[in-house]
């Protein structure tokens, strides 16, 4: 069958959905070398936090008092065994950095996770039934909004108290609320269009609308604000963590190897800087692969 | 400046775009002669390259669309050879286009009146040179525009958006636009398939009246034949990047030479078939990339031989007539 | 095809308000809600096995019409019968079996199918939502006897919407309205968005199926042709409301309410260019929030008097089956004589 892309051949590039797009989209991203590179150097910490066991040379909570502060390699002192060097209580940075990975990405995925699908619904709900149901939905938005978000965390952890739970609880809590607001959006627009109203017209419900006709048309805005805020959730990890509301000790964490190392900061530069830069470099590349992901797959961002 | 009677000659235009797929070969071998002061009816199907033809007279044609070979000729010039520089020159001073949607076409963000003045500013050589009076002249020759065109009460329409006008209204106004600065020719790419029928003999009417009013030449790029046969002197038939016909309007209408010609009449609906079979042109158009040098109608034409497995020239049927089909005996013109 | 039995779709008195919400900011500056009449008052009848063209210029109400029939927009007032059924009445439950025998065919082929979905899901959701197939296979050996009879086959099957022209998605609208087997189709401009040679071949299809399958049509066009071509009777609409309807013939061989004249004279035709006095309406469609008084028509008519300003007329039969809404009926005047006429003086 000589079909479709023929009879509007000039402009066959700018018409056209589905899979091809998808392909088209992947191959845009593909092309994107800083965003490609982003991708590998976020793949590399997930790897190290899964691998951990394997790949870190030392026990990450095994003290040892004449290792104290004891410097990176490179410095006198420092010894190859320990390549960071070592914190107040003689544990291996290096080794804390690759288990405190764990805590981040996990973090920053459940949160996502919880967020993305709770988000979801939500705003499906409001998109699609408007109404009082929009109106409810709308005002706790707007009003887990108007909260700093931090603080609005922190008085959630008092609360609750610190744990690994607690934490992923206290950041989806608002979290929701970006995804929640992108789908509502998308779903006023989507829901007005003729496929749509064919779906009704044969007798569908409207779960069925929603999940089926609606949320896989929606889909990839949504994906890719959710990657954009994974690295958003983890400097608010690292954050709650830093002031000790975040996972408790001895778990290594990079927000609490921070503070750790806050007192020594002058005489032991090593013990705060290289979790530091373990949270910069991640959420750095993060932030540039969703970028990537974003022009690649958004289509308002692209011409 | 030549005294030619034509205003405009295309010579073999080839535009292709360069896809994933290959060359989309979307206008090939196309040759156009717009004459002074007449309205040539431009007829086709979507990918028939219709408003790429007109869209590579324009300069317009962009990345991955280029222009392979072929003269542009307007008023003796070159247009191919030009810098972009001399193109916008001439492009909406000496030919404009008008686009099918209105809407898309003007910028939302800026007022019918700044619209309209930019046009004028930038292509209009008989305003005063700077100051108030530019401005003055600049504002009276924006609401003369829109009177033109029939927008009632322009005075007071010049400081709104486009949003804020009808479908009818838009296309007005952008008429309006391309007509400013008094080109020589004037394109209007489906300029009336997005409106009512009321509206659209409105515009239709407009633009033929304008025409005699200002003598300039239109070419009326349409997929409606009614649309061609009430409002133009001559029409070309293209199909699959092609012209497959040509001839005045009369003539083509009452006696199409080409078998797609013949099919596209028999298509439209009419009152006077009631209760009798159409006959649709079977099947669809064919893929541009890669076509075999054969008719390009074979795969729907009811009336194909073996013979049309070549490729096949536009031939002279008659005076001022030409059609591509193997089947026409070519006429010797004296 | 003209049985004196009971007709098979009754419209009575329909309406369709749009209403604004009043909002506070509006109550305090004291501006009501916008509230538009898409649809005013209307009622007509569809006999089984007929085509009933509806025509109108965009904004009539013409596919707010066809909507609140099958209630995907529910009509604010007024009553819509089918076989015997008081469609307005019916419970949710009942609507959705009654959506098997009330289908729609969309104007737009790209935006009325799902760009995610494959052509089996697409035109097999209907026999899912109503239990006509139990399994998945017999779900795809019915879609793809249907792909087979409207002009596609089953290698299509698992293709996106995206990889189709648009007259082939049109097809698949078709066949996703027909799988049900249902009774009647509204058409809402099926062949607008297609190409002429294209549009021929649609119309040709329908008209066939119809045939077939022994469907009954409300047919929206904005093309008098096609309407002309293919409906056995027509319905004239202009802001809301039925201006004339009668039989085909008669209505398009001797129009009788100005409106109509005019639409018709304004259609280009191939046949006789330039043949015709044109009747050049002044102005557009008035803004269907601040509606004319009296005879919506007069703000365009060039028939007006003063009567059409105050009160509006009621449709009177004209000839049999044939009723126009004017004031000016018993005159019997022509728009375009009326037209010369002034324009000779």
């Amino acid at each position: 069958m000589t079909s479709a892309a023929l009879n509007s051949a000039p402009v066959a590039a700018a018409s056209g959905a589905g899979q091809t797009i998808f392909r088209r989209n992947l191959r845009q991203f593909a092309s994107n070398r800083l965003a490609m590179a982003s991708v590998g150097i976020v793949v590399l910490f997930v790897l190290l936090a899964i691998f951990a066991p394997f790949i870190a040379p030392h026990d990450p909570n095994e003290t040892d008092l004449f290792r104290r502060l004891q410097p990176p390699a490179w410095q006198t002192g420092g010894e190859w065994a320990y390549l960071l060097g070592c914190d107040a209580l003689g544990r291996d940075i290096l080794s804390r950095i690759i288990y405190g990975s764990r805590i981040s990405i996990f973090i920053g995925a459940a949160v996502i996770f919880v967020a993305t699908t709770v988000g979801i619904a939500a705003g499906l709900a409001a998109g699609y039934f408007r109404g009082w149901v929009d109106v409810a939905i709308s005002r706790l938005v707007d009003i887990l909004l108007s909260f700093p978000y931090l603080i609005f965390a922190i008085g959630l952890m008092a609360m609750m108290g610190p744990g690994l739970v607690n934490i992923i609880l206290a950041l989806a809590y608002k979290e929701w609320v970006i995804p929640c607001r992108v789908v509502r959006g998308e779903t006023l627009a989507t829901r007005e269009l003729e496929y749509v109203e064919a779906a009704r017209a044969l007798g569908a419900s409207s779960g069925h609308i929603m999940v089926k006709e609606i949320l896989p048309n929606i889909l990839s805005p949504v994906i890719v604000v959710s990657t954009i805020r994974i690295a958003h959730v983890i400097i608010l990890e690292a954050s709650l963590s830093f002031l000790g509301l975040g996972v408790q000790p001895p778990t290594a964490s990079w927000g609490s190897m921070v503070a750790d190392g806050r007192a020594h900061i002058l005489g032991a530069w090593w013990v705060s800087t290289f979790p530091g830069l373990a949270i910069l470099v991640l959420v750095l590349a993060i932030n540039v692969a969703s970028q990537g992901l974003r022009d690649a797959f958004d289509p308002r961002f692209q011409e | 400046m030549s005294r030619n009677e034509n205003l405009l000659e295309v010579d073999g235009l080839r535009t292709v775009f360069d896809t994933s797929e290959g060359v989309v070969r979307a206008v090939d071998g196309v040759d156009v002669t717009v004459r002074r002061g007449e309205c040539l009816g431009v007829v086709g199907e979507s990918g028939s390259g219709k408003s790429v033809t007109f869209s590579s007279v324009m300069g317009l044609v962009r990345s991955p669309g280029r222009i392979e070979s072929g003269a542009i000729r307007f008023e003796g010039q070159d247009l191919t050879r030009l810098s972009t520089r001399e193109m916008r020159a001439i492009r909406g001073r000496d030919i404009s286009m008008t686009m099918q949607d209105a809407l898309t076409a003007l910028n939302p963000a800026l007022t019918v009146g700044e619209q309209l003045s930019e046009m004028l500013d930038a292509h209009d050589d008989d305003l005063p040179a700077r100051g108030a009076a530019r401005r003055r002249a600049i504002r009276d020759k924006s609401v003369e525009m829109l009177r033109l065109v029939g927008i009632p009460s322009p005075d007071s329409r010049l400081g709104q958006y486009p949003h804020e006008f009808s479908g009818g209204m838009r296309q007005r106004i952008m008429i309006a636009i391309a007509l400013a600065p008094g080109p020589k020719l004037l394109i209007a790419d489906e300029p009336t398939t997005a409106l009512d029928v009321t509206i659209q003999a409105q515009v239709l009417e407009l633009i033929s009246d304008i025409r005699a009013r200002l003598g300039m030449s239109v070419v009326l790029i349409t997929h409606d034949l009614g649309v061609v046969a009430e409002h133009c002197d001559r029409v070309m038939v293209m199909y699959a990047g092609q012209v497959v016909e040509e001839g005045s309007t009369v003539d083509v209408i009452s006696n199409p030479q080409h078998p797609y010609t013949r099919g596209l009449l028999g298509s439209i609906p009419r009152l006077s078939l009631r209760g009798k079979p159409i006959r649709p042109i079977q099947g669809q158009v064919p893929n541009l990339v890669g076509l075999p040098p054969q008719c390009r109608f074979y795969s729907r034409c009811p009336e194909r031989t073996d013979a049309c497995l070549q490729s096949v020239e536009m031939r002279s049927v008659g005076p001022d007539r030409r059609a591509r089909c193997i089947a026409l005996t070519q006429e010797e013109v004296a | 095809m003209t049985s004196p039995a009971k007709p098979l779709l009754s419209v009575e008195n329909l309406s369709k308000v749009y209403q604004g919400r009043q909002t506070l900011a509006n109550r305090l500056a004291g501006v009501r809600p916008f509230s538009v009449k898409a649809v005013n008052d209307v009622s007509f009848e569809v006999r089984r096995g007929e085509v009933l063209g509806l025509i109108g210029e965009s904004g009539c109400g013409k596919s707010t019409l066809g909507r609140a029939v099958l209630r995907l927009h529910e009509p604010t007032a007024g009553r819509v019968e089918f076989d015997g059924e008081d469609v307005t009445a019916l419970s949710a439950g009942a609507l959705k079996d009654m959506r098997r025998r009330m289908q729609i065919v969309f104007q737009d082929p790209y935006a009325s199918l799902n760009p995610r979905s494959t052509v089996a899901d697409i035109v097999g959701l209907p026999l899912r939502l109503h239990g006509l197939a139990k399994t998945t296979q017999e779900v795809r050996e019915t879609v793809a006897r249907i792909l087979e009879r409207v002009g596609l086959n089953a290698a299509h099957l698992d293709r996106y919407p995206h990889q189709f022209s648009g007259g082939q998605r049109q097809r698949i609208g078709i066949a996703r309205a027909l799988i049900s087997h249902p009774e009647f189709i509204v058409c809402d401009e099926p062949v607008s968005a297609l190409d002429v040679s294209i549009q021929a071949q649609i119309i040709q299809l329908l008209l066939e199926l119809k045939d077939e399958m022994g469907l009954t049509y409300l047919f929206i066009s904005h093309d008098i042709s096609v309407i002309g071509y293919l409906s056995d009777r027509v319905a004239v609409m202009y802001l809301g409301e039925i201006v004339e309807m009668g039989p085909t013939d008669d209505v398009l061989a001797r129009p009788r309410h100005p409106y109509t004249q005019s639409l018709m004279s304004a259609v280009p035709d191939v046949d006789a260019p330039g043949k015709h006095q044109r009747v050049r309406l002044a102005g557009e469609l008035p803004s269907p929030l601040d509606p004319p008084t009296g005879c919506k028509f007069h703000t365009r008519c060039p028939l007006a008097i003063d009567v059409c300003r105050r009160e509006a007329p009621i449709s009177e039969q004209v000839a049999p089956g044939h009723q126009a809404a004017c004031h000016r009926l018993s005159e019997d005047l022509s728009v375009r004589e009326t037209v010369a006429g002034v324009q000779a003086r």
